[in-house]
């Protein structure tokens, strides 16, 4: 089996994140950039399924500029056997990401993708439900523990009242939750190792997807900045004020 | 509590655009990593560095060293595991030998290294740095045999090394050594005798400690003439490769210190314990000097480490604080107050510490470079001068950078005012922790002495002259060039007033030896003020000629320009004061008798 995880190039979690003067984005010159900590969570769980001898091959693939290939080189580093780039100079939106990855399930029919359950940028948490929808599979996002027996998966799901475990059918989508596990640490001998290893690069062109823009950005803003705020004297004021707020 | 955000972005200028490492190109360790690896393995230390090891800083500093009463010293908690987590991803065999086990990598990315983990955590860092020292000995001066069963496992961390030198009756004059070495019939010796302020002489991260120490023999000469080596294993090697029988060696104390507290300092005690000579009989000083020319220069990269952090937690601390109204009226009216950073003074603390620890980056980094043509270049002659280049910069790398660390340190201190004071705060330890560094591996007297009485006249002045013809070259390759007047003039004329100090020293001191130590101090900080000037006028004119070529890292190159200009302006003018200092000479010291200065 072979396990296919797409993995997104972001601002690294630590960073503090910027809006660019010109409302156009957000700063990314000179920031550090890393692999969506939510992919490599699941990028994570693919190695230990293939260590555990239940995959055969993990596929880390990722879309967009060259810099990706930064983040591939790092998925390979970690353990994934090979990499695919593809190549587009605009930044996809999960739908398209949705019809790219599917392109991908047909070249290389993989028994599961796991994807992180949303990217720390844009949090739209839709790329996973989409595909599984296109590809008309089974999904089981938010995962915080998966185990897999008899062409099924066992996946116990984060969820608002808890967890939930529901049993489906491979081939399958998977999303990971934060506490699904803990990635390892590149081991430096892997990272030179990892040049040695296979990345295709394949235009978005070739896939025959359409780049299509469902929404249009308007306008990057910084969130406005906290008022002060207030002590009350007691439970009935806290009431009060939370009423004439219409918070209550 | 202090965060770390190693600097990756100024790694990446450094070594991409900076360093020119195409004329290094024939360098062995070089063909096989490109700057995408360079960056790949640097974001991994990073990571590893901040979110491993930075943690660790303060409990380390709190818990300390605890050895119980069979000389057994147990680390603060979560440094076993964060010292297994280093050595499993490889990290302590990156530039070492790839016949024995490491990824010979170059030099200065070891130095990159460096400075990410004593900024995390410089008790931790320890360990890891000592145990590379003794690793260069071994390779330069061990046998054969010895190579072969020592340095695998140390170079996998399995194993960690020591360097024992000081005793109680002798820490800078080495030929009161008094540890005795006796030869027993089998060809090794037995070791016996007391050292003390031994760093990872004991502790509980690795299967076995190799203690490098220095005695002497029954009918050596006396005086540092008839030093010898030893490798001291705590557990005898067996064949097999594995630490097998206990040495008679143990740990005796443990010292209570002002900073570095997760770093044992052990009072090491050999009653006839087994070792083995290194090389020959009463070579031991030279071979011990391999180890501490590298210990210098990466205790420099500890102070360096030191600052780094220290300088970014003041920056943060500075834009997040409000206090008070700008001079000029209210910069952010919507605010109570405004961030203390809109201050001129607070501002020139920040930038001096940024001035200082972005020029020392580049002056190590650059210095790295060269030791790594030093070693591995294929041509003698790029060898040669590589080498005279690092003999010259290692004492005023040892002790500007450490010197400077503690400033830094004390710098950030200030920046946050009554907070920084406060324990809790986090930021004092950075003060604690790095005072050591101006003191151990030679005091920095002892390396301004070394620069002015050894470096300055040997091998007749060529050590001098691969500075000034390197200045020079530079020089000469941007003069005339749009916008590099403000810094070449000034840069010219500072070197000028190095090399007539220069002179100045060589005359004074061959008419009074005193005369050299009275201005060691003076020259060596002049002379590291204006290695900086030349590192800051590189870096503008690569910043200048990037931002004309539309550079994609605008902000990184504006900044450095805008430093640059800083350093010339307030930093490098404190060289007309050290010229001064300097040609004053001796005779105010030495006037009044010993008993009454």
């Amino acid at each position: 089996m072979k396990i296919l995880v797409p993995i997104k190039r972001v601002v690294d979690y630590n960073v503090r994140v910027r809006v660019k003067s010109d409302g156009s984005g957000v700063e990314t010159e000179g920031v550090k950039m890393s692999i969506n900590p939510f992919d490599e969570i699941a990028l994570e769980e693919a190695l230990r399924i293939r260590e555990r001898g239940e995959a055969e091959e993990v596929i880390v693939a990722s879309i967009g500029g060259t810099d990706v290939q930064q983040q591939l080189r790092t998925g390979l580093a970690m353990g994934a056997d090979r990499a695919i780039h593809v190549e587009t100079e605009t930044a996809p939106q999960p739908l398209t990401v949705a019809r790219i990855l599917l392109k991908l399930i047909e070249r290389e029919s993989p028994g599961i993708v796991f994807l992180g359950k949303q990217a720390i940028d844009d949090d739209c948490n839709q790329t996973a439900q989409m595909l599984a929808a296109l590809w008309d599979r089974p999904q089981a996002t938010f995962a915080s523990r998966v185990e897999l027996a008899d062409g099924k998966a066992t996946v116990a799901r984060e969820v608002d009242a808890g967890l939930e475990t529901i049993e489906i059918e491979l081939p399958a989508v998977m999303s990971s939750d934060l506490r699904l596990n803990e990635p390892r640490f590149v081991k430096l001998p892997d990272i030179m190792k990892a040049k040695r290893k296979p990345l295709d690069v394949i235009a978005i062109a070739d896939l025959g997807v359409e780049q299509g823009a469902g929404f249009e950005m308007l306008a990057f803003e910084p969130p406005p900045k906290r008022g002060g705020g207030k002590v009350v004297g007691s439970v009935a004021e806290l009431v009060d004020e939370l009423k004439n707020r219409g918070l209550l | 509590m202090p965060v770390y955000r190693a600097p990756l972005d100024d790694f990446r200028f450094l070594v991409e655009e900076f360093l020119d490492l195409d004329q290094a190109a024939d360098l062995p360790s070089l063909t096989d990593c490109s700057a995408d690896d360079i960056r790949a393995i640097l974001r991994e230390g990073a990571r590893l560095a901040e979110t491993v090891l930075q943690p660790l800083n303060a409990v380390g500093d709190e818990q300390g060293v605890r050895l119980d009463d069979d000389g057994r010293a147990t680390l603060p908690e979560g440094f076993a595991e964060a010292y297994q987590t280093y050595c499993e991803a490889g990290w302590n065999g990156l530039t070492a030998d790839v016949d024995y086990g490491g990824q010979g990598l170059p030099v200065f990315l070891g130095l990159c290294l460096s400075e990410m983990l004593n900024a995390a955590n410089a008790s931790f860092a320890a360990y890891p740095g000592l145990t590379h020292g003794a690793v260069e000995v071994i390779e330069r001066h061990g046998s054969d045999e010895q190579k072969q069963r020592y340095l695998p496992p140390m170079i996998a961390g399995r194993w960690t090394g020591t360097m024992n030198l000081t005793e109680p009756q002798c820490g800078t004059d080495l030929g009161l050594i008094r540890t005795r070495a006796e030869p027993a019939t089998d060809g090794s010796y037995r070791i016996s005798g007391t050292k003390i302020w031994i760093s990872a002489g004991e502790h509980d991260l690795a299967d076995n400690i190799v203690h490098l120490v220095l005695a002497r023999t029954p009918d050596a000469p006396a005086g540092t003439r008839g030093i010898s080596l030893f490798i001291v294993p705590k557990f005898l090697p067996k064949d097999d490769g594995n630490a097998g029988e206990r040495n008679r060696v143990r740990c005796a104390g443990v010292d209570r210190k002002m900073g570095m507290k997760a770093s044992a300092t052990c009072e090491m005690q050999y009653d006839n314990a087994v070792g083995f000579l290194v090389g020959e009989e009463n070579r031991g000083l030279a071979q011990m000097f391999t180890m501490m020319n590298a210990a210098r220069l990466v205790t420099g990269i500890q102070g360096l480490g030191l600052a780094s952090v220290a300088a970014q937690n003041a920056a943060s601390f500075a834009r997040e604080r409000l206090q008070g109204r700008s001079l000029a009226g209210p910069k952010y009216p919507d605010r109570p107050a405004d961030p203390i950073i809109v201050h001129p003074d607070v501002r020139y603390m920040l930038l001096k510490s940024r001035a200082l620890v972005e020029g020392a980056r580049a002056l190590g980094l650059y210095t790295g470079l060269q030791l790594e043509i030093e070693h591995r270049h294929p041509d003698p002659e790029r060898r040669r001068q590589a080498g005279h280049f690092v003999a010259l910069m290692t004492p005023i790398i040892k002790a500007f950078f450490t010197d400077m660390g503690s400033e830094v340190a004390n710098l950030g201190l200030q920046v946050h005012g009554g907070a920084g004071y406060i324990h809790d705060t986090g930021v004092e330890q950075f003060v604690r922790d790095v005072r050591i560094t101006q003191i151990y591996e030679g005091t920095n007297g002892v390396q301004a002495l070394d620069l002015v009485g050894r470096k300055l006249v040997a091998d007749n002045g060529d050590l001098l002259k691969s500075f000034f013809s390197a200045v020079q070259s530079f020089i000469d390759s941007v003069r005339g060039e749009e916008g590099m007047a403000e810094f070449v003039d000034p840069l010219e004329q500072s070197v000028k007033r190095l090399a007539s100090t220069s002179a100045l020293v060589y005359q004074q001191m061959s008419r009074d030896p005193l005369e050299a130590g009275a201005a060691s101090s003076d020259f060596l900080r002049l002379f590291a003020l204006t290695a900086l000037a030349w590192m800051w006028a590189r870096m503008a004119a690569i910043s200048q000629r990037a931002l004309d070529a539309g550079s994609d890292h605008q902000t990184l190159h504006q900044d450095k320009l805008a430093v640059a200009r800083f350093y010339f302006a307030r930093m490098l003018p404190e060289t007309l004061g050290l010229e001064a200092k300097v040609a004053a000479g001796a005779q105010t010291l030495m006037a009044l008798e010993d008993d009454r200065v």
